[in-house]
């Protein structure tokens, strides 16, 4: 098919060159366009109710890059957390982040394995797991701005809410 | 390397400042060292008032690719619009390799229609006449129409730029997010808004009809996966599991999306049959499994996933779930994008502490870092396999950025306001 165009074309292109008029050679289809415009969608954001942790605690943990070990200072802080749950019925979010630094998606199952890290070390104390909600932000909600190692080492963190 | 680095640094924003949604403007910073040479004599419109400058259109396309340089108009010492006006000789002189001509007619339903053809300096010959049809309101269309048509005949590539970009941009106020999915022709011009949410809005991904994306959204408090009309913006809310719901990929018959759920655990992909709802598991590891993406052959699925104690990429055959490693240079490779060929892999990769965009060649084995700048990700391909979008940062901003698959080829596509990030390059739209 292409190289009886190609024919085509240089059996014209000879015609114009010995100075004859001749119609133009189409190639087989032509392209037809339609209206294709883009639609927006409506969509109201509701943001979760948190009640404040009312405590003098730590309420961030922070974590080493790709990573979800509790260190010793959250593990402390998590224990004294742990002790005042158990006297109340209240419930805690626990919000997991990661820094800019690798993918999102990667990143957003790295801030869950960091809360899941917490949580489970809370369970391990006794606080019921059903009173624990978990959920990731990745690297989506940033506590620092910048790419430094200052501002990478607070955004990997896990919140309690 | 064949290539050496030339900086052009076209500032082609002009050609879009008549698109009054435009917030992406591009910037070519590096083009092939010996590009076709290629004239457009300025389409004839006939006296057709028409709302944008189609020849700058084709014009900016062709050198976009990179491997084109476009002959001055001021050098042209005439302007045929046909091609039984074109002297060879003077084209010839000017060392243009080819020649484009054309000319605009309004057809008895309204619509426009642009004639032209393509013609070989060197051998006198007329490549191929066309012709192009759309509503007067769809001009930067058949322009990229034009574009493709030229791109497929001179490099034997089908042309990508009749395709769209999804991304996500963000603006920060104080604390205050705005999130907004958006779509745009693959040169930045005319963005639309498809949904605007003060809550995270991430991992946009195409349908393969190009007809609906689907994509995360936070807005419920939540992940959830959501999937939207681009025309109607008809949508509906996929998922609702506990923990995880992300990272969306259609299958290549778009009866499927491969996704991320933690509702068991830990991250596992799993299909989502869009037809019955129906789930299936298909990883069962304690790490952390993400970032699906289909095979062309719609048999295999590659994935990340950090079982080997960092991430890396791996493939999943569907049929006995069976897995194997695919990636083994470097302690960081994630976020796998398949050309259509099934041949080449792009992905985020860390080379001395520095997240590039790599290119793998699944046959050769061969790895090929394709950019300099530094947190680089979202690789994302176009239809032709030929170039490749990703999110970089730049003075501290999130862009947009597009490399060609060999590296030769780049260009930027910062925004003008806020943070843009996550492209998606459309399939083929038409």
């Amino acid at each position: 098919m292409k190289t009886r165009i190609n024919l085509y074309a240089s059996l014209l292109s000879i015609a114009i060159l010995t100075g004859c008029s001749s119609a133009p050679v189409y190639d087989n289809d032509t392209t037809e366009i339609d209206n294709t415009a883009v639609k927006t969608a409506q969509v109201e954001s509701v943001d979760v109710e948190v009640v404040p942790v009312i405590s003098d605690l730590a309420t961030v943990f922070y974590f080493d890059f790709d990573k979800a070990l509790l260190n010793a200072e959250s593990r402390a802080a998590l224990l004294e957390h742990a002790a005042i749950l158990k006297e109340n019925s209240r419930s805690v979010r626990l919000e997991g982040h990661a820094d800019e630094r690798g993918t999102r998606e990667y990143n957003i199952a790295l801030g869950e394995r960091r809360a899941t890290a917490a949580k489970e070390f809370l369970v391990l104390q006794g606080v019921a797991g059903d009173r624990i909600e978990v959920i990731s932000f990745g690297e989506e909600r940033a506590a620092a701005f910048g790419s430094d190692d200052e501002a990478w080492r607070l955004n990997r963190r896990v919140e309690l809410k | 390397m064949r290539y050496f680095r030339q900086c052009f640094v076209l500032i082609l924003a002009m050609f879009f400042a008549s698109s009054a949604y435009a917030e992406l403007v591009i910037k070519v910073t590096e083009g092939n060292d010996q590009p076709t040479v290629i004239a457009l004599s300025p389409f004839n419109l006939n006296g057709i008032k028409i709302s944008e400058n189609i020849s700058d259109i084709v014009a900016a396309d062709l050198r976009r690719s990179g491997l084109f340089r476009l002959t001055p108009q001021r050098d042209m010492l005439a302007f045929p619009s046909q091609p039984s006006d074109v002297y060879f000789r003077d084209w010839r002189l000017l060392g243009a390799e080819y020649l484009v001509v054309g000319s605009m007619s309004v057809m008895p339903d309204r619509r426009y229609e642009l004639e032209f053809s393509l013609l070989s300096i060197n051998s006198q010959r007329i490549q191929f006449t066309h012709k192009v049809r759309s509503p007067a309101s769809e001009m930067r269309d058949l322009a990229h129409a034009v574009s493709d048509k030229i791109y497929q005949a001179i490099t034997g590539i089908r042309g990508a730029f009749s395709t769209r970009l999804a991304y996500v941009s963000v603006i920060r106020e104080g604390d205050d997010f705005t999130y907004r999915l958006q779509v745009a022709d693959a040169d930045g011009a005319r963005e639309s808004l498809m949904l605007e949410s003060k809550q995270p809005i991430m991992s946009p991904t195409w349908a393969p009809n190009g007809e609906a994306l689907a994509y995360v959204s936070f807005e419920t408090g939540r992940p959830a996966i959501f999937r939207q009309n681009l025309l109607t913006a008809e949508r509906q809310q996929l998922t609702s599991f506990k923990g995880l719901n992300g990272a969306p990929s259609w299958s290549p018959d778009g009866t499927k999306l491969a996704i991320v759920l933690s509702k068991d655990g830990n991250p596992e992909i799993y299909t989502l049959d869009l037809n019955t709802n129906k789930l299936v598991r298909l990883t069962r590891h304690f790490a952390i499994d993400t970032e699906p993406t289909w095979m062309p052959d719609g048999k295999h699925i590659l994935f990340t996933s950090d079982r080997g104690g960092s991430p890396q990429i791996y493939k999943l055959k569907l049929s006995d779930k069976s897995v194997t490693r695919v990636t083994f240079e470097g302690n960081y490779n994630a976020r796998p994008n398949i050309a259509p060929d099934g041949r080449t892999v792009a992905m985020v990769h860390r080379s001395s502490d520095v997240f590039h965009i790599a290119a793998l060649d699944l046959k050769t084995g061969r790895l090929l870092e394709l950019t300099e700048t530094t947190l680089d990700e979202s690789p994302s391909l176009a239809p032709n396999g030929a170039m490749l979008m990703y999110a970089t940062k730049y003075d501290n901003k999130g862009i947009l950025a597009a490399v060609s698959i060999d590296a030769g080829v780049k260009y930027n596509l910062p925004a003008k306001r806020g943070d843009v990030r996550e492209p998606a390059w459309s399939p083929y739209l038409r």
